[in-house]
């Protein structure tokens, strides 16, 4: 099959290539230097965290926001309008730099102190759409005879929300949270537009070291994320849901 | 007045997720150097963008070319590529199926940081020197695990027999992929091209790390160099509010497409 | 046998996948023209045996030969069979026309040729005005004549169907049985006809071969397999039967239900253990006892439509069904009256479990994949291999899977009057209880031994 060798070269290798050089000091020898490299390095731990940070608090606001959205949405009585759903969606298909550059821009004119603030403001700008579709997604899928059962069988409509709607669209949610969460804790350029260079990100670094040709160092960097990521991601066993989402 | 309610909150939301935008495209039509400096009506920024005529930036006009000459090659080699590996993941049993898969999800979940990273590391390491290739590579890297995606749900949605019943009539396996197969995988492939398109066209990352030191740029590193360099070029404004034009009338026509195929399925 | 007039043999063939035998030697000739019926429950390897013959899979072993030719390597294109597939496989990008002239495209039939052929199956199909219509917007009765239709316009010598009407209502499959029925005797040509529906294989064949695990359990006409069953798996399967342990006293002498009746076979040997099957409507109920063979009370009484259904208790305690046209009242005492030519004795498959194991200690054997505790056994040696022996109704099941010595499921059930005969599967090979227990098919279950039940003698060979 050559797909396989398509991607053990160009998924598998470059993967064992992080590992391998996140090992490694310049002149090729096996270390442990990068990591206590890192560990040691009180800003970089530093910039580890507020990244961390910022992550969390971007997906947090856009769930508390784009649940109701997508509830909203996903409910005939109170919206039967498509427009407003592809108004939600588009924004996904816009390059990302674009919009975050055209929100600096505005934060800029507004004259807002560009900062942590206005960091996470311009994130949940940009990744808001995409926690709102695949929660729409899956509340637009549900069947309606859930809801009415759960009536039926007495629960008030805060009940029915809590506890059949929430947990049946916790899919929806979980590849929502890896959508907004995966790519605000790994970005780099973004960050650096919304706080004018002042506020470096994880992201950053990794691109700082890399281009400044510390490999090494860049790759233990990167294994970290990786490590990150993979933690995140055994939150969702389905990744079916992230690939509905997106498309 | 639930409704009205609804209605309001999801009204306010996307007035001030499009403000931005807006704010752009209402920039567009002036020639201000400056965001937020109305300086009069003027198209004079669009005819800039369409004659290549701008001070010292005639490598935007570049940077769009090699964007869409990139993205058309990557999402072709990546449909291409993708259904013939959906059809043979399709078919395979057991360990290797479940490797492929595994394979298959690694990029769509990674990060672009670490998917342009590790690339970045293999071409070191492979001692390939970065351009055009590394990043067309790059780019089919990432996109064909999406066009599998797209076409493997045509595949398990399809009778487990058509293929077979093409052979029993009498085709040749080639005659039964090209008249049978192929057709009915169609609408996954184009969705598949799609999704690979736009991937390719708004990738930053994974172009940055992998297009080497010759000077290419694409339209999202030539604005992340732009904007490094402080101040956005003017030039930019049309190009946003373009490209924004172009896809909520693409969007729209794929929703009407949709709404109209399903009442069709209806009658 | 002369071979000219089977057009297909099927010799020998097998087929496994994985350690699970799906086709066990199976040897079949069909004759040219025949209406010939795979009949088995499902996963009993049917489909697989039909799958062979299209070209869609290989046998490991055997051959199979049309018209005297071995076509094992022939590709499924060239070969002169056509199939109708279970949900019918049209294709969803083509119209009904484009469906049925596919083959004959690519056969480069010309044109007008096509269009004359097209036209003529969708008038045997009755789909005359709907060739140009969308597959997908046909109900299933419609995609299924259009199936047919696209499968028999090549005039292949031999036409495969795959269960062809098992996605159709009740009423439908009536109809298009008549209609296939019709079509076969039109075309001339050997249909081979795949399905679980022993009703469906009744009306429609001229030979019947029954299928289960892989094994041909019987092939004869209709009236054959449904009055003279030659086992209990086809005498349970095809219609509804009592199937009854019995005792062979001599030629036209046999005793069930504990009572002695005349019966029409010979040659069993003297007081030999069979199987006894009376169908519940060759059963005589009356209301008055003398005279009858023997007597029983009413347990319940539902109407079926045509014919009443009773299940009655004998009065040696054995539970029968019975069909009639009168009602009888429950709680009713009645006399029963069975005739000899309404008995079919069969020969028992087997009288107990036997299996080969092998003595690992002295009061410990292993079989079935298992070791078993036994009691001490004397004049066998540790690590001689053994032949081990237990009773049906000494195997003990339980609800708990984990709780057995093994593990098993339940693969088949009977009821035989008084109690049930079931076969557990385990590891690929069976064992079968008797017990008074229920249980339903499917169902895992644990099986213990007591050491004392578990006999054990030398090896024969």
């Amino acid at each position: 099959m050559p797909y396989l060798i398509f991607l053990v070269l160009f998924v598998a290798l470059p993967l064992i290539l992080i590992i391998l050089y996140a090992f490694r000091d310049s002149s090729g020898h096996f270390t442990f230097g990068n990591f206590i490299q890192f560990f040691t390095d009180k800003d970089a731990i530093e910039t580890f965290a507020l990244s961390l940070e910022v992550a969390i608090e971007n997906t947090a606001i856009c769930i508390l926001l784009g649940y109701p959205a997508a509830w909203i949405l996903a409910n005939k009585n109170l919206n039967r309008s498509a427009v407003t759903i592809v108004l939600f969606i588009m924004p996904m298909w816009i390059n990302a730099l674009m919009r975050t550059l055209a929100t600096a821009e505005l934060f800029h004119m507004l004259g807002f102190q560009l900062g942590k603030g206005t960091l996470i403001i311009g994130m949940v700008y940009d990744y808001l759409p995409f926690m709102i579709y695949p929660i729409y997604n899956i509340l637009e899928k549900m069947d309606h005879s859930y809801t009415e059962a759960a009536a039926d069988l007495g629960a008030t409509p805060w009940q029915v929300f809590w506890k059949v709607q929430v947990p049946l669209s916790m899919p929806g949610i979980i590849s929502g949270v890896m959508m907004v969460f995966m790519p605000t804790v790994s970005t780099f350029a973004i960050s650096e537009f919304l706080t004018n260079n002042k506020i470096k990100l994880f992201g950053t670094i990794i691109q700082e070291n890399i281009n400044s040709s510390m490999w090494n160092y860049g790759a233990a960097l990167s294994l970290v994320m990786l490590i990150i990521i993979g933690i995140t991601s055994l939150l969702q066993d389905n990744k079916k849901e992230i690939n509905e989402g997106r498309v | 007045m639930k409704r009205f309610f609804a209605q309001c909150y999801i009204w306010l939301l996307l007035i001030v997720l499009y403000a931005p935008i807006v704010f752009i495209a209402v920039f567009s039509f002036t020639e201000s150097k400056v965001l937020g400096n109305w300086t009069g009506f003027s198209t004079k920024l669009y005819s800039n963008l369409f004659t290549g005529n701008m001070q010292g930036t005639g490598s935007l006009m570049m940077a769009i070319q090699n964007t869409i000459l990139i993205a058309l090659i990557a999402a072709t080699v990546s449909t291409i590529l993708g259904t013939i590996a959906a059809i043979g993941i399709h078919n395979m049993k057991g360990r290797t199926k479940q490797t492929i898969t595994f394979l298959n999800n690694i990029p769509m979940l990674n990060p672009d940081i670490i998917t342009g990273v590790s690339l970045f590391l293999l071409f070191v390491f492979l001692h390939i020197s970065q351009g055009y290739l590394t990043v067309i590579l790059a780019h089919i890297t990432f996109c064909t695990p999406y066009v599998v995606l797209s076409v493997l749900p045509k595949l398990t949605q399809m009778n487990p027999n058509i293929y077979e019943a093409a052979l029993d009539l009498g085709a040749t396996p080639f005659q039964a992929l090209r008249k049978v197969l192929l057709p009915l995988l169609k609408p996954g492939m184009i969705s598949g091209f799609i999704l690979a398109f736009t991937m390719s066209l708004d990738d930053f990352a994974v172009t940055f790390f992998t297009r080497g030191t010759i000077g290419l740029d694409t339209l999202s590193t030539y604005i992340y160099t732009d904007a490094r360099k402080g101040g956005l070029t003017p030039e930019l404004r049309p190009m946003i509010t373009i490209m924004f034009l172009g896809i909520l009338i693409l969007l729209i026509i794929i929703n009407l497409r949709k709404a109209r195929a399903a009442r069709n399925a209806v009658q | 046998m002369n071979n000219n007039e089977n057009i297909i043999e099927i010799r020998n063939v097998s087929k496994k996948f994985g350690d699970k035998c799906i086709l066990n030697n199976v040897s079949i000739s069909v004759k040219k023209g025949e209406f010939l019926t795979l009949l088995g429950p499902s996963g009993c390897g049917k489909t697989t045996l039909l799958r062979i013959l299209a070209g869609f899979g290989t046998a490991d072993s055997g051959e199979i030969l049309i018209n005297g030719k071995d076509i094992t390597n022939v590709p499924p294109h060239e070969r002169p069979v056509n199939t109708v597939f279970q949900r019918y496989a049209l294709f969803p990008h083509l119209d009904v026309y484009e469906n049925i002239a596919f083959g004959l495209k690519l056969q480069k039939v010309p044109v007008d040729e096509i269009d004359r052929r097209v036209r003529k199956v969708l008038k045997m199909v009755s789909m005359t005005d709907y060739e140009d219509r969308d597959v997908d917007s046909l109900s299933g009765g419609q995609q299924q004549r259009v199936a047919i239709a696209r499968a028999i316009v090549n005039q292949p010598q031999v036409l495969l169907l795959d269960e062809p009407l098992s996605a159709l209502d009740l009423k439908m499959r009536k109809d298009m049985q008549i209609e296939l029925k019709e079509m076969h005797k039109k075309l001339g040509i050997t249909f081979i006809y795949v399905t679980h529906d022993q009703e469906e294989a009744l009306t429609l064949s001229d030979t019947i071969v029954v299928i289960d695990d892989g094994d041909i359990k019987q092939i004869g006409t209709p009236t054959d397999i449904y009055n003279e069953p030659q086992n209990s798996f086809v005498a349970d399967f095809i219609g509804e039967s009592n199937i009854l342990n019995g005792r062979m006293i001599k030629d036209r002498h046999v005793e069930f239900v504990g009572h002695e009746f005349e019966c029409i076979d010979e040659g069993f040997g003297e007081n030999t253990a069979v199987d006894v099957v009376v169908r519940p409507e060759d059963i005589y109920i009356m209301n008055k006892t003398e005279g009858a063979h023997l007597t029983a009370k009413v347990k319940s009484c539902t109407f079926k439509g045509v014919h009443y259904e009773m299940f009655v208790d004998t009065d040696k305690g054995y539970e029968l069904m019975i069909q009639d046209y009168n009602a009888f009242e429950p709680e009713s005492e009645v006399g029963l009256i069975i005739r000899p030519a309404d008995i079919q004795v069969m020969h028992k498959e087997r009288l107990c479990n036997t299996f080969e194991g092998e003595l690992i200690a002295e009061d410990k054997v292993e079989f079935l994949d298992a070791e078993w505790e036994c009691l001490p056994q004397q004049g066998l040696s540790v690590g001689e291999k053994v032949k081990v022996e237990v009773d049906f109704s000494k195997v003990d099941l339980i609800d708990h899977p984990e709780d057995g010595n093994i593990e098993g499921e339940v693969a088949f059930l009977l009821y035989k009057g008084d109690h049930y005969h079931l076969s557990i599967k385990t590891h690929g090979s069976y064992i079968w209880i008797d017990t008074n227990d229920i249980w339903d098919k499917g169902d895992l279950v644990g099986i213990n031994i007591a050491p004392k039940d578990i006999k054990i003698s030398k090896c024969d060979d």
